[in-house]
């Protein structure tokens, strides 16, 4: 890596003050600290963030589950609160990368940096859960914009992220067989208006909605009710994967997700 | 029954407490006073023209002290890279071998190609000034497929090799071959990809170059698994310093696999730099260099057609292979798919007649040569895939056919150079089939059903050929080098014991289990012997550790000199004791007269042939004897190894449900290093046949150059073994040994594709390439439907 300063701020303000300053936020590093070390980027200084005390932890906030943006996935998936109130968040969130992953990682870090293959993308979507940033609140249909690419501007931090509670929901995740990131993972909620499908690691566009498996299992949650295979056409094609294979695992984890939330 | 330490007992592995305390010394750990550190300048182009190279940015840079070109090589006389083993075609021509400088001077071959050093006193400052140099490249058409680069109007990688053929090269009688195929029953065909394999030791290669101008001498450092063998070829072909200036040093080191076995371009270049540049300088290779550059393993094409008469007794097997070996060829890439592979196609079976033709090939991928296995696991899966495949036509129990046409007569003549001195394949295929309960299979495949997945269940009866080699014979089939071994015992004067051995261990256990022959043989603890092993200045010579040499060669040559100590000790004994030598016998730590109660401590022993104050009439003081021992065949390790998969065909996942094994390994010294060796040959095995895949794209960029794309296999990919051993001592050796560091990945690749295609037969699918990942298993099914 090239060099940089490093600061490690305890509170939101004087990160936001030093990002402004031209600092890059850093959550984990989980996909930050292996670019800067094949020397893909070359920031002047890291702004910590992993040090601010109210951008860590999980607490209930109304009738929303509230994640810290700093709030690591082990520590989401160790939590007794998400464990209560959305156990597939918590199954989620242990099933991310690896043990050292998991003790690095941040939510904010994963939404922000918004890798069309990371789990976390596919639960604030299915669960219609709302990215809190320092500046304003953004609703998960309009945060995620595409690949690595979301409604965030630049030096905007992510404070934490909102959840709603469903009434039932899964996790099905199809390991690419390296880097055990979702070579296809499947989110479904269901709540009392309907049930919310997102996906993750398939699409050229990033995590996205099936409304097709929605709209079905909306009317009838049942993995029989979900719908045929998505098209091909858009899927990521890899050495791990073809476009119709990933079309395929949608269906596939879908109905897995669906059998899973019982 | 074994002594606690002695030949036969479970020894803890001594080294271990170092190496897991964090107390292991590896290359990049050592360090002296004014060390530089060399960053390479690679290609990322597979194939181009270098019409251009300006360092001037990169020399002004800050802490650089020299920018060297390939030019800058060549002209001070650095010698291109060699192959140490001149492989012929059948019509007679030599092998086409390329030029290879370590340094690229006009044309760059592969991605990660160097074309230039840069040496700073950081290492971060030789990466910033390495990202300076700036080298223009003239882009040239890419061939990546072995297949293709022998097509007409393929891209021409080497002018030495036309159409990119290095050799054309046989083995057999192909027309006794046709016959039996000609006047077959049954002719059971395949064609079949023996995926490509990069080789992940956990130690990146290494090297750090000290140039003394005082004494005019070098020491390198570096990650080898044969330092002897380096220093010979740094010096004799490479002309870096002769021999006796020169020390190669190969300390702990993480792993090798084969990988460790060649002399890189790296470690030349850090030498030469070193004395040209007049600063120590250190190279570590990061991950993604070891990727790039770490020699390949395995790479081939193959068709082949397996003959039955009548009765299923197999009369032909004929094969053509295509073996890629990338841009250049390493230092032992030529007998890979040669003698080492299609010598054991005959596997355990009586084969009257077999043919083998390879065709070796320039591709621009990186160099490919020896991995675990080297050559016997592609011919081991080729052999186990087609009797598979024929019992499933003949319509027969796949266990059955291969003993029916097992080899029971010993010594056997294969028709393929090998002789096998001995084995008994019945019995590791009726230890598996039990331990694996084959019985119960019908029952747990129901199951499987039950919940709608396919479950399957395949054999490999593998043979392989370790303990390389006898130097004559290896001699007249092109080897540069002989393939002996050499030992020396010191008898220290207080009684203490050192073994100097060539073999190198990095990973092995030698310091254990070669102790413990010199335990079992004197009767002294393990804490009296230290095993010493990886520097030229302590070593005699070594010709190093591959081929699963180490037991078969490199402790035969220690039990030779321990014959020799053991004779003098004796003759000393029964001058001193007053007894004839016939009487003296040494044990707890004693050497004594038999029958009397006349005995001298070990430890006297040594003092009095150091003080030779009484020593027999005409001996010479001292108690340290040498020995060289080069072996009279290959031996040959056999077994049976049962693998049981279930299948999800909704996905195409495979998990391995049991695997079993049953190893022949003739003599084991130490069973819980067998076992270690064993689990870690079939975990990589594993990794082969359904994760591991080296893949190039069409312009020749790696696509899976990090452990993001390369899957390792890991714990939770993997079942608890059952593995078990089941001696025939090896005749030719005097400890009965045949050697088990490379069965594992040797034997399972085709016990687990066979246990896919039987577990998707119903299925229609007929035919998978390794590896077995979901995706390919998915579309077998998709297609088969």
């Amino acid at each position: 890596m090239y060099s940089f300063d490093y600061v490690k701020p305890s509170s939101l303000q004087d990160a936001l003050d030093a990002i402004s300053g031209g600092g890059q936020p850093l959550g984990g590093g989980q996909t930050l600290i292996p670019t800067l070390k094949q020397r893909l980027a070359m920031p002047e200084a890291l702004v910590d963030l992993t040090g601010i005390a109210e951008l860590k932890g999980v607490s209930m906030s109304g009738d929303k589950l509230s994640v810290g943006g700093a709030t690591r996935h082990a520590d989401v998936a160790a939590s007794a609160e998400v464990k209560a109130k959305i156990p597939a968040l918590a199954a989620l969130a242990g099933q991310i990368g690896d043990p050292q992953v998991r003790n690095r990682g941040t939510i904010g870090g994963s939404i922000a940096n918004n890798d069309p293959a990371a789990c976390y993308p596919s639960a604030v979507l299915a669960l219609g859960a709302t990215v809190r940033t320092d500046k304003r609140e953004i609703a998960a249909d309009d945060y995620f914009q595409g690949l690595f690419t979301t409604a965030l501007e630049e030096g905007e931090v992510v404070v934490g992220v909102d959840f709603p509670v469903p009434e039932k929901a899964a996790y099905q995740k199809f390991v690419q067989p390296a880097s055990r990131f979702a070579l296809t993972g499947v989110f479904v909620a269901k709540f009392a208006g309907g049930v919310r499908v997102a996906v993750t690691g398939a699409s050229q566009d990033g995590v996205f909605r099936w409304s097709e498996a929605e709209a079905a299992l909306s009317s009838n949650f049942s993995a029989d009710a979900v719908p045929a295979a998505p098209v091909a056409d858009g899927m990521i094609g890899d050495i791990h994967g073809t476009p119709e294979y990933r079309a395929h695992l949608v269906q596939v984890m879908t109905k897995r997700a669906v059998a899973a939330a019982g | 029954m074994p002594k606690d330490t002695g030949i036969g007992a479970a020894v803890p592995r001594t080294e271990d407490r170092r190496f897991t305390t964090g107390k292991g010394r590896y290359t990049d750990d050592f360090t002296v006073v004014g060390l530089h550190h060399a960053v390479f300048v690679r290609s990322p182009h597979a194939h181009a023209r270098v019409t251009g190279i300006d360092k001037s940015a990169a020399e002004a840079a800050p802490g650089v002290v020299a920018v060297y070109d390939g030019k800058q090589l060549v002209g001070d006389g650095v010698g291109n890279l060699i192959c140490g083993w001149a492989v012929s075609s059948k019509d007679g021509t030599p092998m086409k071998m390329g030029a290879w400088s370590a340094l690229a001077t006009d044309t760059v071959r592969y991605v990660g190609d160097a074309v230039a050093v840069v040496i700073a006193e950081t290492k971060a400052q030789a990466r910033d000034a390495a990202e300076m140099v700036e080298v223009e490249y003239e882009e040239l058409p890419v061939v990546v497929d072995a297949t293709d680069a022998l097509k007409p109007g393929a891209p021409q990688i080497h002018p030495e090799a036309e159409g990119n053929l290095i050799y054309d090269w046989e083995i057999g009688d192909a027309a006794a071959t046709d016959g039996a195929i000609a006047n077959a029953a049954k002719v059971v065909e395949i064609e079949l990809v023996n995926n490509r394999l990069a080789p992940n030791a956990m130690e990146p290669r290494a090297a750090m170059a000290v140039y003394d101008a005082g004494t005019d001498h070098l020491t390198l450092h570096t990650t080898s698994q044969n330092p002897h063998v380096a220093r010979l070829v740094l010096s004799a072909f490479y002309q870096i310093a002769p021999e006796h200036k020169l020390r190669v040093i190969a300390p702990d080191v993480g792993g090798g696999f084969g990988s460790k076995i060649y002399i890189y371009p790296e470690e030349i270049v850090c030498l030469w730099a070193a004395r040209k540049a007049g600063v120590p300088v250190k190279w570590t290779a990061d991950r993604t260099e070891a990727f790039i550059t770490d020699a390949h393993g395995r790479d081939h094409v193959s068709k082949a057609q397996l003959a039955f008469d009548s009765n299923n007794r197999i009369t032909g097997l004929k094969v053509n292979t295509v073996a890629n070996l990338g841009a250049y060829m390493s230092l032992f890439s030529s007998c890979v798919p040669t003698y080492l592979y299609a010598t054991l196609l005959s596997g355990q079976y009586v084969i009257p007649n077999i043919y083998c033709d390879v065709k070796a090939v320039y591709t621009n991928t990186v160099p490919v040569d020896a991995y675990r296995g080297a050559g016997r696991p592609e011919a081991c899966y080729l052999i186990e895939r087609l009797m598979e495949k024929a019992a499933k036509e003949l319509g027969v129990d796949p266990g059955e056919l291969r003993r029916q046409n097992f080899i029971t007569q010993f010594p056997y003549q294969t028709p393929v150079i090998m002789t096998y001195d001995i084995g008994d394949f019945s019995q590791t295929l009726d230890a598996a089939r039990a331990a694996a309960d084959v019985a119960g299979f019908a029952q747990r495949k129901a199951a499987s059903e039950a919940k709608g997945r396919k479950r399957g269940l395949g054999y490999s009866c593998y043979i392989e050929a370790c303990g390389i080699a006898p130097s004559a014979a290896v001699g007249s089939l092109g080897a540069g080098v002989g393939l002996w071994e050499s030992a020396e015992v010191r008898v220290n004067p207080v009684g203490s014991i050192e073994v100097l051995t060539g073999s190198h261990s990095h990973g092995q256990g030698h310091e254990t289990t070669f102790a413990q022959v010199v335990s079992d043989r004197f009767d002294l603890p393990m804490d009296n012997i230290k095993i010493v092993h990886g520097d030229t200045d302590s070593v005699q010579f070594g010709m190093g550790t591959y081929g699963s040499r180490s037991g078969a060669v490199g402790m035969s040559a220690i039990v030779k000199a321990l014959d020799k100590v053991e004779a003098k000790v004796k003759k000393i004994a029964a001058h001193v004791l007053e007894a004839s030598e016939a009487d003296i016998v040494i044990e707890g730590g004693a050497v004594k007269v038999q029958g009397t109660d006349k005995q001298m401590a070990w430890h006297e022993v040594g003092l009095a042939a150091y003080t030779a104050h009484n020593l027999p009439e005409g001996m010479e003081p001292g108690l340290k004897e040498g020995a060289f021992y080069d072996p009279t065949n290959f031996t040959f390790p056999a077994g049976c190894y049962i693998c049981e998969v279930e299948v999800d065909p909704d996905t195409g996942v495979v998990t391995v449900e049991n695997f079993t094994a049953a190893d022949d390994f003739g003599q084991v010294i130490n069973p819980l290093i067998v076992e270690g060796q064993v689990h870690g040959g079939i975990a990589q095995g594993i990794g082969q046949a359904m994760l591991e895949h080296a893949v190039y794209d069409e312009s020749g960029q790696p696509l899976s150059g990090s452990y993001m794309d390369y899957t390792m296999p890991r714990a939770d990919d993997l079942p608890s073994f059952k593995v078990s051993t089941h001696e025939t001592f090896c005749p030719g050796n005097p400890l009965g040994i045949k050697g088990c560091g490379e069965a594992g990945a040797i034997g399972s690749p085709p016990a687990l594709v066979n246990a896919v295609l039987d577990a998707l037969s119903g299925m229609g699918v007929k035919h998978l390439d390794m590896p077995l990942t979901p995706r390919r298993v998915w579309e077998a099914i998709n297609a088969a439907n």
